[in-house]
């Protein structure tokens, strides 16, 4: 595949795995955090733990929109989609979060009519095509993946289609991360900043990192050629006492982020007081509820939702995973209680979570790595 | 890393393999559509309740009585038809299919239909035709079989249910208890073609594509296979529900091994590649219906290999790897990038990741 291959090249990765290992400095330990779950999935899809040196620890971060889903709100999702008439969609790892009792995939076996979409716009489709059934959109995602909702829901809105209606789960990145950098415990000494997100949102958002924190931040593609190349150039940064933010992804990211994607965000959202995070508990300002001029395609005002906090489980650790406090394998939950089959945190049930890809594929880096 | 966080790591490790290498309970409370997905769900329905209440111990689609291989099938495809096939042919395909991979040469068949009320006889008599081509092919009679009409809902238009019987072809006994180090791995040809090509003549996505789904008999295959190894060959599946990976994963636990794949070395199409980097899909979970995985004794890897070849539809068979001793039971990938990771079972339905 053009434009995808070139970025898997394994002759090259061997060789700026070369670069990493020279740029090294004796007796340092560098910790480095990749903040989005797409980053995670990658690194365990190809192997790159086991490409990297010891003295470099990736710990992965809170940027996977499904595994910071309380509890509460997946109950809401699944009080709605067991509603007479309601037909309710949602992206495909959404379904087997596991809310207080049970998951969306467990309603859709008892009878609620679930449907997993690709893009909100499928959802739209089926609304077009079951003028007699309510069609419910459960949304998840960072800014990735709100300006599709947003567009959506111009569109609903455009065609007067009365029987649709999005239950809002977006949330932002920034006030996570700054969340996490607030925390006392946190050891970290750069970040491999989320690219998807800053395709949307532009660099400009994350300087606060090296301007407040002194900590760099490369913005990275997803292939592992993007991975290793960031990786060398936080390693640049911290050997020469640089701290700033670098893109890696230009091919993708411009500086200023998608200017058309942020104005029909800021016409269909407004940020929430507060949402609670999985994990982390409630952070201000960081996520998105539709704007007043939306309110009629808001399912949250439109049907009545249980609207219960659930607190999280208290035995998960999925909160200090999230902050790379802990890693997966001292969760004293993990791979007994809580398995891929059987999650009780989220981490653990979307593969991009660090609990499940650690589940995976974590076992043969660490065998390798022992040898 | 301290020592002793090390140790915790390995103990917590520990737990896991122990967790896999039992035999799984089945404890859900309903069934879902993982349970048929060929994955872990699959898997515990299997081992957790059918094999116990029957009394089996190695568990494969077909059973061997005498010389004699007989197999049951279900086939509920949807759309019933779909770019180079339908449900008859699958019918057909799948169970001569299940024999062959006993290394049974297929003899006959049986045909159950259960019919929607409603449905149209076009529909109808389409795929029985197409049954009765596609068993032409194959060369296998249909004998008998049973016809059933349910309430419009009750069925989503036809459902096919087939029994198969083969005769064992004496050359070589095929079972995962026969797989040893060193054995290479081969597939007949590049993988995934069958579920993705359902997956978008579904619809749902808006993705056009010319790709056909792969369904054939695989005996001719086999035939193949065993002339060329002899009881060289040691085992045989098709790697239907679940790929590629679930195969292995699966026979690696059979035989108490673990196989060592070369993702590079893999065969596949470049428009498979494509869909499934869209749909954020591992080509090596997605079904086949013409594919088999074949474990043959190294030193006729070669020979095995060129026979498979001069077969029709498996012109791109190729060695994806070997088996080793250890870790018993896993499945690893050297990554076409050079690095490592597990290949697990799958858990749950396939379903795709959104960012």
């Amino acid at each position: 595949m053009r434009f995808v291959d070139e970025f898997r090249d394994a002759e090259l990765g061997r060789v700026l795995a070369g670069e990493i290992l020279a740029a090294l400095q004796p007796g340092r330990h560098y910790k480095v955090m990749e903040v989005c779950g797409g980053h995670t999935h990658s690194i365990y899809k190809y192997g790159i733990d086991g490409l990297l040196p010891e003295s470099v620890e990736l710990v992965h971060g809170p940027g996977c929109p499904v595994c910071v889903i309380p509890m509460g709100r997946v109950d809401d999702g699944i009080a709605i989609a067991r509603k007479e008439g309601v037909i309710f969609t949602c992206f495909g790892d959404m379904l087997r979060v596991p809310g207080s009792e049970h998951t969306l995939l467990d309603a859709k076996a008892q009878g609620a009519d679930v449907r997993m979409v690709y893009s909100p716009l499928d959802a739209l489709r089926i609304a077009r095509s079951n003028p007699d059934r309510e069609v419910v959109f459960f949304a998840i995602g960072f800014e990735t993946t709100a300006p599709s909702t947003a567009l959506t829901l111009q569109r609903a809105r455009a065609e007067s289609l009365r029987n649709f209606s999005v239950v809002c789960n977006h949330v932002t990145i920034v006030p996570p991360l700054r969340a996490l950098l607030e925390s006392p415990d946190l050891r970290l000494d750069g970040f491999i900043g989320p690219g998807h997100v800053c395709t949307v949102v532009g660099a400009r958002p994350f300087h606060f990192i090296p301007a407040d924190y002194r900590r760099p931040v490369v913005i990275s593609g997803f292939e592992p050629l993007d991975l290793l190349q960031s990786v060398l150039m936080i390693l640049r940064q911290l050997n020469e006492g640089r701290c700033e933010v670098e893109n890696q992804y230009t091919r993708v990211v411009p500086y200023e982020g998608n200017l058309r994607a942020l104005e029909v965000m800021a016409e269909v959202f407004e940020l929430r007081p507060h949402f609670e995070w999985r994990g982390l508990g409630f952070i201000s300002g960081s996520a998105l509820r539709l704007s007043d001029a939306y309110a009629d395609l808001d399912a949250e005002r439109r049907f009545e939702v249980p609207g219960v906090r659930v607190a999280d489980p208290k035995a998960c650790q999925c909160g200090e995973v999230l902050k790379g406090v802990i890693k997966p394998w001292q969760c004293k939950v993990f791979g007994t209680a809580c398995t891929p089959e059987h999650a009780i945190g989220t981490c653990m049930v979307s593969p991009e979570g660090a609990c499940a890809a650690y589940y995976n594929f974590g076992r043969f880096a660490r065998e390798k790595e022992a040898v | 890393m301290t020592t002793r966080s090390v140790d915790r790591e390995t103990r917590v490790l520990e737990i896991i393999e122990t967790a896999r290498a039992k035999r799984p309970r089945f404890r859900d409370e309903r069934i879902t559509l993982a349970h048929g997905a060929g994955g872990k769900a699959t898997q515990t329905l299997i081992e957790g309740l059918l094999a116990p209440a029957f009394g089996i111990g190695e568990l494969a689609d077909a059973g061997v009585v005498e010389n004699i291989a007989i197999t049951a099938d279900g086939f509920v495809v949807k759309p019933l038809r779909f770019p180079g096939g339908s449900i008859g042919e699958l019918a057909v395909n799948g169970t001569v299919n299940d024999l062959a991979m006993a290394g049974a040469r297929p003899l006959a068949l049986t045909l159950t239909m259960i019919l929607e009320e409603g449905l149209d006889a076009d529909t109808l008599r389409r795929e029985v035709e197409a049954v009765a081509r596609a068993a032409r092919k194959a060369g296998v009679t249909v004998v008998g079989g049973d016809t059933k009409v349910v309430e419009r809902g009750a069925a989503d238009q036809m459902y096919l249910s087939t029994m198969g019987i083969g005769f064992v072809d004496p050359r070589a006994e095929l079972a995962p208890h026969r797989i040893v180090p060193g054995d290479r791995v081969i597939v007949s040809g590049p993988i995934g073609e069958h579920g993705t090509a359902i997956m978008l003549a579904r619809g749902e996505f808006d993705l056009d594509a010319e790709l056909q789904s792969d369904t054939r008999s695989l005996w001719p295959a086999v035939e193949a296979l065993l002339q060329a190894a002899g009881a060289d060959l040691h085992c045989l599946r098709d790697a239907t529900r679940g790929g590629v990976a679930s195969a292995l994963n699966e026979l690696m636990r059979a035989a108490g091994a673990a196989a060592l794949v070369r993702e590079a070395d893999v065969p596949t199409t470049p428009i498979v590649r494509a869909a499934s980097e869209l749909l954020g899909i591992d080509p090596m979970y997605v079904a086949n219906e013409g594919k088999l995985v074949a474990f043959v004794a190294p030193q006729i890897a070669g020979a095995a290999l060129e026979a498979l070849r001069a077969i029709e539809g498996c012109e791109r068979a190729a060695v994806i790897g070997e088996v080793a001793a250890e870790p018993p039971g896993m499945v690893l990938v050297e990554t076409s990038f050079g690095g490592r990771r597990v290949m697990d079972q799958l858990v749950g339905a396939p379903l795709p990741r959104i960012c």
